[in-house]
This record gives C-alpha cells, structure tokens and sequence, in this order.
C-alpha cells in the first residue's frame, strides 16, 4: 500500500516537473492583442473578411495587413474595441450592407413546369430544367439559403420566399455564395428601392412564368430623374438594374412599375424599430417560440 | 454457360417481356427535328448554318473546338428555321438547331461510300469517327474517336463491345444483336484496326440467349474475337464492371478504362462505326426502347436523331391513361423529364413511360443502419456515409470517402429500406466538388496569368 503511494507520488511529481520545464522552455510567444481581439470577434467564422476564419483576421490586423473595419458581422461595436486594443484610431465605419432577395414569385405567384419530388436543396432542383418554376431566374425556395447562413438570419416565409432578418443579417455573403438561381444580392443598407425580378426573358413570356415580372416595359427607365435605373440588354434578355450609386430611393419607379416588381422598403432603422415593438406585443414572423424574448 | 461478374450489385426485374421479341421499326420521319448542339461530353458545338440556309441530309451543321468533342449533322433535308432554347434531355435548357423537313431525304454530298474499307489505316479510320460525330450510343455519349486516340505510355489491347444492356425496360441493344449481328462484328473489326488491337470480346447477359448463339455463330471463324456470357445482375453494363467481369483487371480508383488495356464500346457504337466507315454515313439516327406501362404500344424504333419524344409517343398510341413519369433513359439511371417536348439525342437509348399508380408517395425515413447500401454498392463505397457528410454540407469529407467514384447506379437507394434518395444526396456532393474545383482553377489560371 504505502509503497504504491510512494511509487505514484514519486511519478507525479516527477511528470509535473518535466511538464513545468517544458512550459517555460517551448512556449510559444503569442501576441496578446490577437487573444485579445479574438475574444470581440463573433466567431461564426464567415469570411466576410477575407481571412480564413476569426482567427485569421485576428492576426491579420495585429501584423497590420488587414483593416479595422473588415469585420462586417462585429459592426460599429467590433471596429471601435478592436481600434482600442491595437491603440489606432477606428476610422471610417465600413458601410453596411445587408441581403436582398431579387425575386417576388412566391409559391402563390409563379407558375409551375412540375411537381419536384427531389431533396430539400436548390442546386439539386436547378439540375431539373432549373428547378420547377416556369421561371428559370426566380428563388427555387428550398432554402439553401437558410442552410448557409452562419447567423440563422434568413428564414422560409409563408410564400417559400426566403425572409431576411435584418436584425441577424451580417452582410456577409454566404447566402449569397449558395444561391444557385443568384437571386440575393448584397446591397448597401442605405437603399431602399429593389427591382425584386431577374427575368430576363421577353415580357409576355416571363408574364406568363410569374405574375410578378419584369415586362421589360421601360417606364421606370423613362420616368427616373437620375438616370439611375435602366433596362440592361445581354445575351440571354434584358432586365431593369439599378445603379445604386446614383439611385436617390425617390421611389417614382415603384409607383410607375406596372407589376410591381419595383419595391421601396422602410428604412432599416424603422424596421428594427418596428421589429422590437412587434416582439414587445406580439409575436414577430420569424419567431421560433424559444421563449427568450420572454 | 461459362458465365462471370463482380462483387455487389443487384438483381432487378427485367421488365424486357414487352419489347425483347419486338423488331426494331423505323419511325416516320417527323416535320422538324430539333437538334441540341450539347449531345456529347466535352465542348458543345456551335452552329456552322444560319436561320434560312438549305440543309441536306448528313450535313455537319454543328461543330466544337477542341479535341473532345464530336461534331452533329442534319437527320433530315429542309430548312434551318430556328436556332432556340429548347429542353434537353439532360434536364437543362441548350440551344438547339431546328431544321424543318422537306421531305426529300436528300443526301448531303460529303456522304460517300469509301469504296475500298478494308485499304483504310487506323488514323484514316479513326478521323472518319470522327467526321461522322459518333459518340457512345450506351448513353453517356462519350466520343469515340477519343477513345481510340493513342496515348503515350498507354496500349490498348483488348476492345469489349457491351451488349449487356442491364437497364430494365431498354430492349434496343438485345434488338441490334439478333438483328444487325454482322454489322457489329463488322464494326468491332474496324475498331480493332482502328486501335491496332489483338482481340475482341462481345459481352452479353445470359438474359440474351438468341444473341448468345446467334453472335457466337458470326464469330466462329474468327480467332481474335469471342462472346462472353455473363450473370444477370446489375449494374453489369458499367464499364469497370464489364472489363473486370470479362478479364478480370481492376480499372484505379479516377482512371480510364485504357489504364489497364482496355477500351468499351456499346454494340449500337460499332454498328455506327461500320455505317460510317464503309458507307460515310454520319450517325443521324439510332434504336430507341420506348416502353413502361403508361405506353398503348411499346416498341423499339429506329428514330432520327431529333425526333421529339411526343412524336414516337404518338406513334405507339399514345399514353393508356394518366402517367406519372417520363424518364429519359433506364428506369434506374435516366432522368425524369417533365414533358414530352424533348429531343433524341445521340445518347437517348430508352424512353419509359409510367402510370400513375395507387400507392402513396414514399418520404425518407432516417437512416437504420442496416448496411444494405454497403452491401450492394458495386464500387464498395459506403453510401450512408457518404450522404450522411452531404447532408452536413462536408464536401471535402465526401471526397475523402471517394465520393467521386459513385457510377450513380442506383443499387443504393434500390435497396434502402428507409427509402433515402441516397444518390441525389450524393450527386450533390460530387456538384459541390466539382464547383469548388473549377473556381479553384480558375482561380489559379487568374493567378497564373497575373505573374
């Protein structure tokens, strides 16, 4: 018995030694900051910065190649902690941006080629005449989408449209990258004004497809004081783009758009604002009933 | 019977009763033929004719860049009326060359009999596979001169020509071999010379005892060709299979067939090969199956590369009642198309037509673990894994597990008990995988370009 003791406290103590030495002697010098600046990053690993992962972009700005403000999921809150740990000014806040889904033709608006039986995912019912819609551009809603944002800021609405939480969304793109129809786009969240349509086949044609499509009509070309939103002809068809950079969301298109593909939303603040009002009484379309809020 | 086969698979109903005693029939001719300019693998064609131009029969109106591709010609005389968008029976959308027919079955003047075949050396007969756009008839559409081009390190020495037809439903190569049993020996021959090849062997299942006997009588003189029976058991008509059925050589793991000294061919391939080499005629027609039980009158029909499945649907009578799939293709390995609007192409080697039946539709049900799937893969991959680490979105880990191997031959999902559509699962995976290695070298390519 006292022997076994012995023996084992003898090992233990010896094991503890060789373990404190090899502490002192092998470490490895990390920078501080990058522990530092790694704790306020949110950690999803997105790679809206460019960096592989968090840590990527952590290390990236402690040896001063990536900027402040690359973080896009941190927002202002990230920029200005990790500018005082690297004792730097913060600098301009990069402008946010937030997915926007280019398409309208829910369940209840496009029309059907065929009944798909396949998996619940878009780029297999893109390999099928893409997907069942008659619409060959539109949102196949099978929400790919959902899968891949690392935020859980996208949700399937009633249509089988996907519905962005705008609260969640971080800009980040991933969403974006697994949209096999590229239907969302990463847009400034200053503008308000979306063409929601990517058909570019002939009016009467993409009509029949969807009952909410572009018809290619140019009124919102010929009544926009800027300039700013143009039907654009390639190869495959043409189809009414805006140019953000001159668009003012007057929104005169939105009322001359005679399918009403055009659509001005409320600004983002107010939407946040309504979105807590909304959590405050009743519940909001994207609750999961987790009883958080609560 | 000195039969053999491989390890895994399964033993599917053949559902050949139908047509197997049924001749091969030419189909009429119909009024516009619509021809994909993608009818092959590798680069699609482009148009060589305009809207408006006068076409005959046998003209190459399409052809590609490159060297795997395969050039497509006019199945009828007429009129170019339109080059549009038009479904495929690849289950996309690809521009297609609409020629309206006037009737006149004129040929074109490029299509000569070369007088003397047998003069012909092995390149000669090689560039005319070429020039006559033949591709693999079993369906992947391969092109065949690509096959037959020398590679350096690499000597074929064996051709097998597949007549296994191991798809239930398709009669159209059993139909070849007990009718055009000497132009496939014929063409086989061509190929040999065309690859400086020794020996050739004609694979059949044993489910074909007439063309067993009948090819075996053609062949009896010949001391460099054999028939060799094989099993009944699918997916036996896979080319791995086949050649490691007929002698036994494993083909790598993302190697060719030429790895171990082997070329296939399907028979419906050699019977083109032998029409264009002694005849020049262009492969503009071929044996469709046009079978299942939603169809009045299956049949086996010699058709116009083209012809749109409707046309041959109204031919046999047309539906017996409300249907529930059209498949191009096998049941097990074909597409299901959403309509009937679709071209022939070069590839299509069956068309089965299905009723709507009583039973419920099946949904998946969580994975049992009953190793079915391991059991019956034919490549001896693990199916449940791998669809496991799709449905995570892990491609590299699917990878890893040799997903890119799968052949998609269905035995899987045939035998799963919890009704898991286990190869759409892994076709996505391998889609992924393909995505992310090409914007890997594209990106690399840019990279490249840059320095």
């Amino acid at each position: 018995m006292i022997y076994a003791v012995l023996s084992l406290a003898i090992l233990g103590g010896l094991f503890g030694l060789v373990l404190g030495i090899a502490n002192k002697k092998f470490a490895v010098e990390v920078d501080p900051r990058v522990e530092a600046i790694l704790e306020v990053l949110p950690g999803a690993n997105c790679g809206s910065c460019g960096f592989p992962g968090c840590s990527g972009y952590a290390e990236a700005v402690v040896a001063g190649t990536a900027p402040l403000n690359a973080c896009t999921p941190g927002k202002d809150e990230v920029r200005q902690t990790i500018a005082k740990i690297m004792g730097r000014e913060a600098g301009e806040a990069k402008e946010r941006k937030v997915a926007q889904l280019l398409c309208k033709g829910g369940s209840d608006r496009a029309a059907l080629l065929y009944e798909y039986e396949g998996i619940r995912d878009c780029h297999t019912a893109a390999t099928m005449f893409q997907g069942p819609k008659a619409c060959s551009y539109g949102c196949l809603g099978l929400g790919s989408c959902v899968e891949a944002c690392p935020f859980g800021g996208i949700q399937m609405g009633e249509d089988q449209l996907p519905v962005v939480n705008y609260e969640l969304c971080s800009g980040c793109g991933a969403c974006v990258d697994n949209c096999p129809q590229h239907v969302l786009k990463l847009v400034e969240a200053s503008q308000l004004v979306h063409v929601r349509c990517r058909n570019k086949e002939k009016g009467k044609e993409a009509k029949k497809a969807c009952t909410v499509a572009c018809i290619k009509c140019k009124l919102c070309e010929r009544n926009c004081p800027e300039g700013a939103i143009s039907v654009v002809a390639d190869a495959e068809g043409s189809i009414a783009v805006i140019d953000y950079a001159k668009c003012t969301n007057c929104g005169i298109c939105v009322e001359k758009c005679p399918t009403k593909v055009i659509e001005k939303m409320l600004p983002l603040s107010t939407l946040l604002e309504q979105n807590k009002d909304i959590t405050s009484g009743q519940k909001p379309t994207s609750c999961q009933n987790c009883g958080l809020c609560q | 019977m000195n039969t053999s086969t491989f390890k895994g698979g399964i033993h599917l109903p053949g559902y050949k009763e139908g047509t197997e005693g049924l001749p091969i029939v030419p189909a009429s001719i119909p009024d516009k033929v619509y021809l994909p300019i993608a009818q092959h693998i590798g680069a699609p064609c482009l148009p060589l004719v305009e809207v408006g131009d006068e076409v005959k029969k046998g003209q190459k109106i399409a052809a590609g860049k490159g060297f795997v591709t395969a050039p497509i010609h006019a199945s009828v005389s007429g009129r170019v009326v339109a080059i549009e968008k038009k479904q495929h029976p690849g289950g996309n959308f690809v521009n297609c060359i609409v020629i309206e027919n006037n009737g006149q079955e004129e040929w074109a003047d490029t299509v000569k009999p070369h007088l003397q075949p047998g003069d012909l050396s092995a390149e000669e007969i090689r560039n005319i596979i070429f020039e006559a756009g033949i591709v693999g008839l079993g369906g992947a559409a391969f092109p065949a001169h690509v096959k037959y081009a020398p590679v350096e390190g690499k000597k074929a020495d064996c051709i097998i020509l597949n007549g296994v037809e191991c798809e239930p439903y398709i009669t159209a190569d059993h139909r070849l071999m007990v009718e055009k049993a000497e132009r496939i020996v014929a063409g086989l021959r061509y190929i040999l010379k065309g690859t400086n090849c020794e020996q050739g062997i004609i694979a059949i299942e044993e489910n074909k005892p007439d063309a067993i006997a009948l090819l075996k009588k053609v062949v009896a003189a010949d001391k460099h060709i054999r028939v060799q029976a094989l099993q009944v058991k699918y997916p036996q008509g896979s080319e791995k299979h086949l050649i490691y059925a007929c002698t036994q050589r494993e083909v790598p793991v993302g190697g060719l067939p030429l790895d171990v000294g082997v070329i296939v061919n399907n028979v419906g391939t050699a019977v083109a090969i032998a029409d264009a080499v002694e005849f020049g005629i262009p492969l503009i027609e071929r044996v469709v199956t046009l079978s299942g039980n939603g169809i009045k009158n299956p049949a086996n029909y010699l058709v116009r590369i083209g012809t749109l499945f409707s046309h041959l649907i109204a031919e046999s009578g047309g539906y017996t009642g409300e249907i529930e799939k059209i498949i191009a293709g096998g049941l097990m390995m074909g597409k299901a198309v959403y309509t009937a609007n679709i071209p022939v192409i070069k590839g299509s080697s069956g068309i089965v037509i299905l009723k709507k039946t009583e039973s419920k539709k099946e949904r998946e049900y969580n994975c049992v673990r009953c190793g079915k799937c391991i059991e019956a893969c034919p490549l001896f991959l693990e199916p449940t894994t791998l669809v496991k680490l799709a449905k995570r979105g892990l491609w590299e880990e699917t990878a890893q597990n040799n997903v890119l191997s799968c052949i998609e031959c269905g035995s899987c999902v045939y035998v799963c008990p919890a009704q898991i559509p286990l190869v759409q699962y892994i076709r996505r995976a391998k889609q992924a995988i393909n995505v992310a290695k090409a914007k890997a070298r594209a990106k690399a390519k840019s990279e490249g370009g840059k320095e």
